[in-house]
Order: C-alpha cells, then structure tokens, then sequence
C-alpha cells in the first residue's frame, strides 16, 4: 500500500512537471541573441513576442551602450559584457548605441 | 610643402592617406602673428627658435587610459611615452589641450593615472570630454575633476595670448542614427560668446568629435557643427581642432582649418578601410610606428597644410 502511494505521488508529480513545462512551451518565451562586432547590431532586426527576451552581447574592444528612448537603458557593456531585456508590452523598439548613435536596431514585439 | 613618411602597410590606406598621418603623441602648435601654426615634437627645438615672440600651446588627445586590449595593452605607458616627449621641448609650452577620451570607461582609478601622468609636463591641461568620459554611473567623474568653471556638460572659453579658445561638448545628447552633438543651449552660448568680439581676433576652437564631416557611416562629425560654424564665419582666422578619429586630418575651407589630433592610445583605420572605425591592431613591433610623431604647419595664404610623420620607432 505505501509503496504504491509513493509511486503514485511521483507519477503525479512528474505529470505535473509535464504540465507546467508544456504549458511554458505554448507561451513560446523565447530568449533571442544580437551580437556587437564592428560597430553593428546583428540581427540588425528580431521578431519578438510578448514575453520574450532580448540579450546583446559586445563582442568589441571599444564599449557600447543599448538604448531604447523611454524604454530601456543598458549600463556601459565592456568588452564580452552582455545585457538583457524582457518585452512585456508589445511595439516596435527601435534602439541605438548612445555612445556610438549611427549603431541602430529594431525588436519588432507582437 | 607635403611629406609622408609612413611605413606602407597597406595599399589602400596609403592611398587614402594622403592628406592625413597615424596616431601619435602629440602636436605642439605655435601662434605667432596670430596664425596659429602646428610643429611635431622632434621639431620643437626649432619651432621654440621660430615662434619665439608667439604663443605655444600642445594638444593631446584620446589617451584612453585603461584601454588594454591587443591594439594597445599598454595605453598608459604611451601616454606616458607622450607626456615625456613634451617634457624634452626646450622652451616651455604656454599650456595644454586635451581634445576627450582621457579615460577608456570613465573610471576613477583610469582618470587618477591619467592625472598623475599628465600633471608630470607640469602644464595648465584646459579638457574637453570624449564620450568615454561620460560612462560612469551617476556621469559626475569629469564635471567634478574637470568641468570647475564650465558650462552645461563642459563647455567655456578663455583668452591666451590675443587668442580666442572656446572649448565644446559634442559627445551628450546623441540622436539615434546621427553623429556628434552640441545643442541649442550650447550655440547659443556660442553665439552670445563670439557676438561683439573684433572679427581679426584669433579663435581655436576643439572638440573631441570632428565638428565638420569626415565620415557619417562611422559616425565621425557633428550634426549641428555647421551651424557653430556659421558663427565663426568672418573671422579671419579660425582653427578647429578634435580628436576621436585617432588619426590626424585636416582641411582648409575658407577661413577655417580643421585638424584632428591623433591619439596617444591606439590608432584607428581610415575612413571606410575597414569593418568598422575599432581600435586597429598592428604587428607588436610596429605600434610604435603608428604611434609616431607627426608634424603639421600652416601659414595664412597656403593652401594645403603641410604634414611631416615621425614615427617613435622605425
């Protein structure tokens, strides 16, 4: 008997681990990656959903800056230093380097 | 009068090259007559004798202390290197600009070497930030060390020896998509500053960014520049000098001559040689030679500048 409402208990468990798991799965947060090299935002443009994440990597010897007018302001990102941005609301973001201007990029969030 | 000396190390730079040398440590400019002229500094023992009766002035720029990275590891130690050139001129300066980017990340520690080294030439040292002087969280490093008496972000003028100086910010405020920046605050000052003043009156002005357009992919001009210009136009002798090209380039255009310095960090590539403007690194052995001294003179009615480079090294 009490070995069967273990194995119960843990089966129950395991099928609502499955659960939550699918159930973040249909939400389809996702995390994108754009990469700083040469002065650039690559990709220079990402599709994004509600609820996903955006994380910018510098990849050069000179640092950055991530800006978003009234949305979002990265520290200085060094050399290999990154930062990350989860879109809660859905619009077009567009963002530049402060440091750098002509850099520019656009997260399009649906 | 125009002589290059630069090792060749590649075709197409050498051929962009031509009106422009590479980075290195300083330029010694003399005014004298009220024409300002700039001499490199293994001339200085000669310039000293020539300008005599005139005004000397150095401008360096870019040191970015705490750059550490393959183009440079060591940018203290060329900082270094260039505050000891300028301590053997025979003939003290009057004092010294700094065109921006003294430090790399705007840190305490990046801008104390930096101060403990230049204050070895013993000069007065009149900054202007770099946008690398502006990276520290609450922004207060270079108004509290070096922005006493200044305006807005930093800017000011003085007057030196029948010389008008005016020192501007181009590198807050920027716009995505756009370049260098001064704002309606800062022309406006500008204007009110130049207003009444005799027009045979001398003027220098600097800036970190390039206040005319060197190259807008790279970002490397000043948006509103051309309207600061405007309020230069009928002087007869106006001399802009910046930095944060890390190369030196000059243009004549009209009453105006522009000059860019080169940095005492690293140097950069010419516009459009490369992927992007980043620090260029060159073999271990050579960044001497790009660091190399370069000499500039100019005088009322020549058309062209003229520039003499001499390598440190090489």
């Amino acid at each position: 008997m009490m070995r069967r409402d273990f194995m119960n208990r843990g089966a129950g468990i395991a099928a609502a681990t499955l659960l939550v798991l699918s159930f973040a799965g249909s939400a389809q947060a996702e995390t994108f990656a754009v990469s700083i090299d040469n002065f650039t935002f690559a990709p220079v443009e990402i599709k994004a959903k509600v609820g996903d994440t955006v994380t910018w990597t510098n990849h050069d010897d000179i640092p950055h800056t991530i800006v978003s007018a009234g949305k979002f302001r990265s520290k200085t990102l060094d050399t290999d230093n990154s930062f990350s941005f989860t879109f809660t609301a859905a619009g077009d973001y567009k963002y530049f380097c402060s440091l750098h201007p002509h850099m520019t990029g656009l997260i399009k969030v649906e | 009068m125009s002589h290059h000396d630069h090792d060749d190390h590649g075709v197409s730079r050498r051929k962009v090259l031509e009106c422009m040398t590479w980075a290195g440590t300083g330029v010694l400019w003399t005014i004298s007559g009220g024409v300002p002229r700039s001499l490199g500094l293994v001339d200085a023992a000669q310039a000293a004798e020539k300008a005599a009766p005139g005004l000397t002035f150095l401008q360096i720029s870019d040191s970015h202390v705490g750059f550490d990275k393959p183009a440079n590891p060591n940018a203290l130690g060329t900082l270094e290197e260039a505050i000891g050139k300028i301590n053997t001129i025979p003939v003290k300066p009057s004092f010294m600009i700094h065109t921006g980017d003294i430090s790399h990340l705007s840190k305490a520690s990046e801008f104390d070497d930096a101060d403990r080294i230049i204050s070895q030439a013993k000069l007065d040292v009149h900054y202007v930030p770099g946008e690398h002087d502006f990276l520290d969280e609450e922004v207060k490093f270079y108004k509290e060390r070096y922005g006493k008496g200044t305006r807005g972000a930093g800017w000011y003028s003085f007057d030196a020896g029948g010389v008008h100086f005016i020192g501007l910010v181009n590198v807050v405020d920027l716009k995505a998509g756009g370049l260098g920046n001064l704002g309606a605050e800062q022309l406006e000052w500008l204007e009110a500053d130049l207003k009444g003043r005799s027009k045979s009156t001398p003027v220098v002005v600097f800036a970190h960014i390039p206040l005319w357009t060197v190259y807008p992919q790279w970002g490397w001009g000043t948006e509103d520049g051309a309207r600061a210009l405007d309020y230069l136009k009928g002087f007869g002798s106006v001399t802009v000098l910046n930095g944060h090209i890390h190369q030196v380039m000059q243009k004549v255009e009209g009453n105006v001559t522009f000059h860019t310095a080169r940095s005492t960090a690293f140097p950069q590539p010419a516009p459009g040689t490369a992927a992007s403007p980043g620090p260029m690194k060159v073999e271990d052995a050579k960044l001497r030679s790009v660091l190399g001294i370069a000499s500039v003179n100019f005088k009322m009615g020549d058309e062209r500048l003229a520039i003499i480079d001499t390598p440190l090294q090489g």
